[in-house]
């Protein structure tokens, strides 16, 4: 794998090599930005955003690296996702509005819970179904699961309509803390806390379990998994379905995140889900949390500094990091 | 490379009919009619909407066959399509209404967009075609939605969400008198006026047929024997010592190009250039449906995927709007038949025809027996 | 003649729309080394994958021992002690020497009697314990890749080409390593290297175009020059 020139390498490495890149992407920006408490604020929003979407992308990237499927029906699962929480949390309205921590948080993980539950079935579903009968078959898997998107999506207009929806949010989550001058959302920092706990999870059965030693095994040479005797179909439904749990649970966080949520919101975010992949690298969770951070961070600056740019900067992210490391920032496999 | 292709028997018996040559013989029969019916479709079909679904007809068969070179000759997935399309139909748009109603805008205005299409086909192609397949999927997605976000920001070009109306050459006029009869008036041929309507629609069919018929030259020249080796064997061309990165750029690159060239077709016959006509994701899947249904790497396949697909979009939904009405009553079965709902019985058949017949119609039809 | 423990019979494969092997008939005798010789593209590596179950022989009988393992699962395969180096060692190059050769041990724990003498056989083992794999040089890659075939109990090792683009010292030092292995299990080796194949095997059969064009033992081969011209002029001299 082409590393970049050597002079740079060696400065850039001792400051912590690409994981270090969100961190001088805030430091860049902060002057751009002008003002401390605007600055701050944007960056925790960025670091909330990146860490929603950490949880979308993570999932793809594994079931990316690991079974080679690029699965577009990812975007209904963070629909679904969104709009099942939007769902439960409707139905709960007296736990959300009530003066009770408990009782708000009771209602949020009722919500994130059936959100990553229905992933978790739809994802066994998906895979036994439509992803299963064309493995290795990358055309047609793309043309399936695009098949998949298409009627999901349409299933999600005939069960809840056309119109947005809005979604409660628990009282308590609603406020904001206030530093000095510096306003962050509380639903921000529950959202960046629940992502690091997801990353921390995923880390560590990847790094200190059997299962996660075959799964990292698997993503490099899924002939020789097997050749040492193992089974790879199964790892590859339990991570689909993982992987499809954490992109409702994605979903349902942004839902409460955006507070109105429409049909088209999966596929949307979706593309933000691919760059993210893209330059983080396939099939590392590692690289997908550098990008969504990275992505997080871009769009609120950006958003901030040159409004109309925002998708844009993101493309061009993408592009830069491409052009310096084609197979991402931390690809599980080197090229 | 999945399927392991069981030694079919050679299918030489003289008793019986060759059943691919049954099927070759359907199919080009079928594309000869619709060309048929394309070149003398104002005469044909006389009323507003059919002309409209004839032109467009014509355009997207252009713009299908050529992601046919990608999707289907190459094996490259993109999904930038619509955004090479949609560069061609907004620099003719741009111009047209910067530059006002004139053949000098048109010329301008599409080669600029035919140029802006190949260096960035050449850029996304040159960057990520040596990697995954499937990767250069997302990269391609991405670009098509950045693109597509410009158009509806760049309000001050583009006019944003609510695109560009503009005005034609005269020529393409409808109040433009093509023939006149002795009095002056406008001549009418087997009762259709020989107007501005008339000369735009059969720019629109020659330069669509020339186009297509550009496209099978290519597919049969040396270029597509290469590529079809590298879609069969990528290591193999590889080993040959064929360079498989620059020729599928060039071919991304000249599928690009002819994409933009039928943008520049649909921003002349529509005089509306728009996101939605043009950038949308939705297009992005009508074409790859059409392309499927028709019978990938078959060129002709597109043709009929083409006119399938835009038939069932017109009409199909009138069809559905009476199954909804007829039945119903009985619980849900109205709900999902709604008129609204056709695109979830075409993902549906989609579905069913990748698995089962992963060659489309056309591909079905011929190869029988043909392998 | 003594027990066979693997019989191959009129193995058809077809990799595509290739027919690649058209009945390679083997039998490949309990303990020692087999050597199976050939040109580039003969079919060598096509047969250990089709023994292995990642391509599937479209006619044809594989057994095992007196399992008939044709149409069983790559893993079940593995599962009944056959195990498998390809061409290109299918190193794990994110994972650590530990990791690689944890995955290969059934209970994911150390029989450290085994491990004892992985490492006597190759010191670099011990040495990079803990190191990714991807940054070992080619040889010590190699010899990853055995160890982890060797650090289960096993009856028969398939071997894909061990000595490609190795150095001359390493080559010698596999010679001996190979020795100690084929003295309580069976190694089936595909190789293009004839010095190498030469001191190891006991038997040997020569794959041309998909068909086996000469078996015998190692010695008879190696005495007669004739024979060698014709069967392996082409390889030798791609070769060298």
């Amino acid at each position: 794998m082409p590393s970049g020139p050597n002079i740079s390498t060696s400065l850039f490495d001792r400051i912590g090599g690409v994981n270090a890149l969100p961190v001088l992407l805030m430091i860049v920006a902060l002057p751009l930005v002008g003002s401390l408490s605007s600055w701050a604020t944007l960056t925790f929003a960025g670091l909330a955003m990146g860490m929603m979407i950490f949880l979308m992308a993570s999932g793809l990237s594994l079931v990316f690296g690991l079974m080679d499927v690029l699965n577009f029906g990812h975007s209904a699962f963070i629909t679904f996702g969104a709009f099942i929480a939007a769902t439960v949390l409707l139905a709960l309205g007296a736990w959300v509005e009530a003066d009770s921590l408990t009782l708000n948080f009771l209602a949020l993980f009722a919500a994130i819970g059936a959100a990553s539950l229905f992933g978790l079935v739809a994802g066994w579903f998906f895979e036994r179904v439509i992803v299963r009968p064309v493995y290795r078959d990358h055309l047609r898997q793309i043309l399936i699961t695009i098949g998949a998107l298409i009627i999901a999506e349409q299933l999600i207009l005939a069960i809840w309509g056309g119109a947005p929806i809005a979604v409660p949010r628990p009282a308590l989550l609603n406020g904001s803390i206030i530093i000095g001058d510096v306003a962050i959302e509380i639903y921000r920092i529950f959202a960046f806390f629940l992502g690091l706990a997801v990353f921390l999870a995923l880390y560590l059965v990847l790094n200190r379990t059997r299962i996660g030693l075959l799964i990292r095994a698997g993503v490099e040479n899924r002939e020789m998994v097997e050749a040492l005797g193992f089974r790879i179909e199964r790892i590859f439904i339990a991570v689909f379905m993982v992987g499809s749990a954490l992109a409702a649970m994605g979903g349902a966080m942004w839902a409460g995140y955006q507070g109105l949520i429409s049909g088209t919101l999966g596929g949307e975010l979706l593309v933000l889900v691919f760059i993210v992949v893209i330059i983080g690298g396939l099939g590392s969770i590692e690289g997908s949390l550098l990008g969504a951070l990275m992505v997080g961070l871009m769009g609120n600056y950006i958003a901030f500094i040159f409004p109309k740019l925002a998708l844009a900067s993101n493309m061009l992210l993408m592009l830069v990091i491409l052009l310096w490391r084609p197979w991402g920032l931390k690809p599980a496999v080197g090229g | 490379m999945s399927q392991m292709e069981l030694a079919s028997g050679p299918t030489a018996d003289p008793a019986r009919p060759d059943p691919a040559r049954n099927g070759r013989v359907i199919v080009y029969g079928l594309v000869g009619l619709i060309g048929l019916a394309l070149a003398f479709a104002p005469f044909l079909f006389q009323d507003v909407r059919a002309g409209q679904v004839a032109a467009r007809i014509c355009v997207f068969i252009v713009l299908v066959a050529s992601y046919d070179l990608l999707i289907g000759y190459t094996g490259i997935v993109s999904f930038a399509h619509t955004m090479f399309f949609g560069l061609g139909a907004y620099g003719t748009a741009i111009a047209l209404k910067q530059m006002g109603a004139g053949w000098d805008a048109i010329i301008v205005g599409g080669a600029a967009g035919i140029i802006a299409a190949a260096l960035l086909a050449a850029l996304i192609g040159v960057l990520s075609l040596r990697v995954k397949a499937i990767f250069f999927a997302m990269v391609t997605l991405a670009a098509a939605s950045v693109m597509l976000v410009l158009a509806s920001q760049l309000s001050g070009i583009t006019n944003g969400e609510d695109g560009l109306v503009y005005q034609v050459p005269r020529l393409f006029k409808p109040a433009m008198k093509l023939m006149t009869d002795a009095d002056g008036k406008v001549l009418k041929i087997m009762g259709v006026s020989m107007n501005g309507k008339i000369t735009a629609y059969y720019f629109v069919f020659i330069a669509s047929a020339l186009l297509f018929w550009a496209m099978m030259r290519i597919v049969r020249s040396p270029l597509g024997t290469v590529l079809e080796a590298i879609r069969e064997n990528e290591m193999r061309a590889e080993a040959i010592g064929y360079k498989v990165v620059a020729y599928r750029t060039a071919v991304f690159v000249i599928a690009a190009v002819i994409a933009a060239c039928a943008g520049i077709l649909w921003a002349v016959w529509l005089r509306y250039t728009g996101p939605d006509t043009t950038l949308s994701f939705s297009i992005m899947i009508d074409i790859l449906l059409m392309v499927v249904i028709g019978g990938m790497g078959t060129m002709v396949g597109s043709v009929i995927g083409v006119v399938l697909m835009s038939l069932a979009q017109f009409y199909l939904k009138d069809l559905m709007q009476l199954a909804a009405s007829a039945t119903e009553g009985i619980s849900v079965l109205p709900h999902l038949l709604e008129p609204d709902r056709w695109l979830l019985w075409l993902g549906l058949l989609f579905i069913l025809l990748v698995y089962f017949f992963p060659a489309g119609i056309a591909g079905t039809l011929m190869k029988k027996g043909n392998h | 003649m003594s027990e066979h423990i693997l019989r191959l019979d009129d193995i058809h494969t077809d990799i595509g729309q290739y027919h690649v092997l058209h009945g390679i008939s083997l039998e490949v005798p309990e303990g020692g080394v087999y050597v199976l010789l050939g040109r580039n593209g003969a079919g060598k590596t096509t047969t250990l994958r089709t023994i292995m179950g990642l391509w599937r022989a479209r006619q044809g009988a594989i057994v095992f021992r007196h399992h008939d393992i044709t149409a069983l699962h790559t893993s079940d395969i593995a599962r009944l002690g056959i195990a498998y180096v390809p061409e290109n060692m299918g190193i794990f190059g994110g994972l650590t020497v530990e990791e690689n050769m944890r995955l290969a041990s059934a209970a994911g724990g150390f029989d450290d009697n085994r491990l004892q003498r992985i490492f006597a056989l190759f010191p670099a083992m011990e040495k990079f314990w803990a190191t990714p794999a991807r940054s070992l040089s080619g040889g010590q890659k190699q010899m990853l890749a055995i160890s982890r075939a060797i650090i289960e109990p096993r009856e028969l090792i398939l071997i894909d080409e061990p000595t490609k683009g190795l150095a001359p010292a390493i080559i010698r030092a596999m010679i001996d390593a190979f020795r100690e292995i084929a003295a309580e299990t069976t190694i089936l080796l595909v190789e293009q290297n004839f010095l190498f194949a030469s001191s190891l095997g006991a038997n040997v059969s020569v794959i041309d175009d998909g068909r086996i064009a000469h078996s015998g033992t190692m010695p008879d081969l190696v005495a007669d020059n004739e024979l060698q011209t014709r069967l392996l002029s082409l390889s030798l001299d791609a070769h060298q």
